[in-house]
């Protein structure tokens, strides 16, 4: 664990200013701090990976980090990701995208971005809240709770980003928390490595738009939630339906190998070209 | 189980970089960290209870605390560039 | 077909076929599309050749916007990527356009009109996204909006778009009909030596010291591809010369001006127009697209009956070619501009005239074409 900080400090980018600018006690800097340990215990040149991020808090994360980075419009940073992978698939792409920009607008891009497998690491940091624009709620906002649009309580269902993504098609579907750091980074390394569309649902918590105004006191109190709320997979299944309340699985849900489209693709074009001469 | 020994890190916090959100000292185990209540920070206290986890460095948002172990021989240099072909 | 051609060829094509092979031509090596009646066929005809080329990729996308974003990412990633699309997608479009232009993404995107507004007629034609070319999405931005007659045109103007795009560091809109996309004539592919292509500049100083988004003495900042060498930051939000956001006064004005000043600095270049008998005419015809055909006719058939007309064929619409206007409607009494729309071109002809000639306009919206006679019958009223 030593010189952990020490290392994320050389891929942060010299000429930004810090802190950077999420609020204290948001999960964000905490991601991104394992994406940086993943991507140098995996020995991922800095020049090979590309980030692309949606708009809102989470969009932020890119531009302090030392990779080549695309900070796109609101909903659509998968459509950017997917040209560049097919453009250059030795390239490692890497998604970052919010509840509301990855599962609302970006919700068609989403489904199909699994459906046709493209080979990107695509991370959704949940927190619950459309939290740069001021607190409105999201499709990941649990039912019951306030919100500057939900204020007698948010009264449809929320998605379950597990769920919807191994049902659309995704070869890696995973979920961790920013409380449980030392199975994200594991998590994390599974989401830069195996092929295909590799999903990984960080719940992190957002204090300043959802925590405070949903009977959390401090940040402290919604890590103390994630410790008490997550639990593993293989313990979660094991308990009895009855027993299981309110608590979320987090681990690897799906695992598969089918063949990414960009590979698809140039197996495609050799075949076509190898016919040809 | 061996009992882990205590006190052979040395502990830095970047008051400039801390943001005082308090993750750190609610999660110590060893209690070894408090928020300053003037400068709005986290603060060494019992630096010699530190049994390094890495539980504050794991998780501080703000990579501004930075634990190094007495003896250090770790790398720290980035993945510069891309590998010669 | 596996040896390269080296000298012109003729082929009988569709106007949409003659765009792929333009772009190919050109160099194009990605397209990201989504069906939409009447530009289809460019899609279908990129969706077959593209895989059977060395690094060309193709790819169907969930809808319009997601196209754009993939040719727009494929772009950041070095290569010149093209999407084509009509009316209704063309306006799904607009906010990833403005992306391109703050960005500055090289970009070609091929708008076959039809008649709008909304589903409106999906298999006639119309000229009615003409403002929307320049303006369709928000603030202020510079773009370049080309145009092209027949299927020769066709094919030459996607190799013009894609030079222009590569040159400028723009989006290129390049605004068809459906009446052109789908003619079928004879017309000759030039052999690839033949026709000139450009390429977007490559920086010529060590990463460390290189700036996106930079004036520098050529006018348009150098591109690297993603995953060169040269990490930067992309955004859509107003930045800075190394790419970061900024909202300070001083380097919002520098950044907006600059990226005007890269299109405004070059119109001998971009301002493409074709004159037809204008030099000494005393009326004006100015048209565009498949409109400036009849034009033609119309011009030649009113010289033998002694009317003095003449014709600027628009090949780029935007930025609008005021020199070509103004060095023609000297000896003019009047200017027609005859447009399938309800008169969006005749704005710019009548802001430029500024009150010199007087200013006709011939607006047909019915979904046909306006006719050679349609436009003598004008002429001839004077």
């Amino acid at each position: 664990m030593a010189e952990v900080t020490q290392l994320i400090h050389n891929y942060l980018r010299r000429d930004k200013k810090f802190p950077h600018v999420f609020c204290p006690g948001c999960g964000h800097g905490i991601v991104l701090g394992s994406l940086i340990r993943s991507v140098h215990a995996l020995g991922i040149p800095k020049d090979d990976v590309v980030l692309v991020a949606g708009i809102g808090c989470s969009g932020r994360i890119p531009v302090y980090v030392d990779f080549n980075t695309v900070h796109a419009v609101h909903g659509r940073a998968l459509t950017i990701a997917t040209g560049i992978k097919m453009a250059n698939p030795k390239l490692h792409v890497i998604v970052i995208m919010g509840d509301g920009d990855a599962l609302s607008i970006g919700g068609n891009h989403f489904i199909h971005a699994a459906r046709r497998n493209i080979g990107l690491s695509v991370l959704v940091l949940n927190n619950f809240i459309y939290g740069m624009t001021g607190g409105q709620c999201s499709s990941t906002t649990p039912q019951g709770d306030w919100s500057t649009t939900t204020p007698y309580g948010a009264m449809e269902k929320s998605f379950d980003l597990v769920e919807l993504t191994s049902a659309a098609g995704a070869n890696h579907v995973a979920r961790g928390t920013t409380f449980h750091v030392k199975t994200l980074d594991k998590l994390m390394a599974n989401t830069l490595t195996k092929p295909g569309f590799n999903f990984l649902e960080v719940l992190t918590p957002c204090h300043t738009q959802y925590g405070r105004k949903n009977k959390f006191k401090n940040p402290v109190e919604m890590y103390k939630w994630l410790k008490s709320t997550a639990m593993p997979l293989e313990a979660y299944n094991k308990l009895a339906p009855e027993k299981r309340g309110d608590r979320i699985p987090i681990g690897i849900f799906q695992s598969r190998e089918e063949t990414p489209l960009e590979v698809s693709y140039e197996n495609l074009r050799k075949q076509l070209r190898g016919a040809k001469s | 189980m061996a009992k882990t020994k205590k006190g052979q890190t040395k502990i830095t916090i970047y008051p400039d970089w801390c943001k005082g959100c308090g993750l750190c000292v609610a999660f110590c185990p060893g209690k070894v960290l408090e928020l300053d209540p003037m400068e709005g920070c986290a603060k060494v206290v019992r630096e010699e209870d530190c049994i390094n986890c890495g539980f504050c460095e794991l998780h501080c948002p703000d990579f501004a605390i930075v634990i190094t172990p007495k003896d250090s021989k770790g790398s720290t240099e980035p993945n510069e560039g891309s590998p010669k072909s | 077909m596996t040896a390269k051609r080296n000298t012109p060829k003729e082929i009988f094509a569709l106007g949409a076929e003659a765009v792929v092979e333009g772009a190919l031509l050109a160099g194009c090596s990605f397209y990201g599309g989504y069906p939409i009646t009447p530009s289809s066929e460019i899609m279908e005809g990129m969706a077959a050749r593209l895989p059977k080329t060395e690094k060309g990729v193709f790819i169907q996308m969930e809808d319009e916007i997601a196209s754009m974003g993939t040719v727009i990412g494929a772009s950041m990633a070095g290569r010149k990527a093209m999407t084509a699309t009509s009316g209704p997608g063309f306006s799904l479009m607009q906010e990833f356009i403005g992306y391109a232009c703050m960005t500055e993404v090289p970009l070609v995107i091929v708008n076959v009109m039809r008649g709008g507004p909304s589903t409106g007629l999906p298999t006639s034609p119309a000229q009615g996204d003409v403002q929307q070319a320049r303006w369709g999405t928000h603030g202020d931005h510079s773009i370049i909006v080309l145009s092209a007659t027949d299927v020769q045109d066709c094919l030459q103007m996607t190799v013009t778009a894609f030079n222009f795009a590569e040159k400028y560091r723009t989006p290129v809109i390049l605004l068809l009909d459906e009446i052109t996309a789908h003619t079928r004539e004879k017309i000759t592919l030039p052999a690839p030596n033949d026709i000139e292509i450009f390429s977007r500049l490559q920086p010529t100083m060590p990463p460390e010291w290189y700036k996106p988004f930079e004036e520098t003495v050529r006018g348009v900042p150098p591109m690297p591809p993603l995953g060169a060498g040269y990490r930067f930051h992309y955004t859509g939000l107003t930045h800075d010369d190394h790419g970061f956001p900024t909202s300070k006064a001083d380097e919002v004005a520098s950044a907006i001006s600059r990226q005007f000043r890269k299109i405004d600095q070059f119109f001998f270049d971009i301002q493409i127009v074709d004159e037809h008998q204008a030099e000494d005419c005393e009326i004006l015809v100015v048209a565009f697209g498949c409109v400036a055909r009849s034009a033609h006719l119309a011009v030649d058939q009113a010289r033998e009956l002694g009317i003095k007309a003449g014709l600027l064929n628009l090949k780029t619409l935007f930025p609008f070619p005021r020199g070509a206007v103004e060095k023609v409607i000297g000896n003019c009494k009047t200017i027609l501009v005859p447009e399938m729309n309800m008169g969006q071109m005749s704005r710019e002809v009548k802001r430029v005239n500024d009150g010199r000639c007087k200013v006709k306009t011939l607006n047909r919206i019915d979904g046909h074409i306006i006719t050679p006679k349609q436009i003598l019958d004008s002429l001839r009223k004077g």
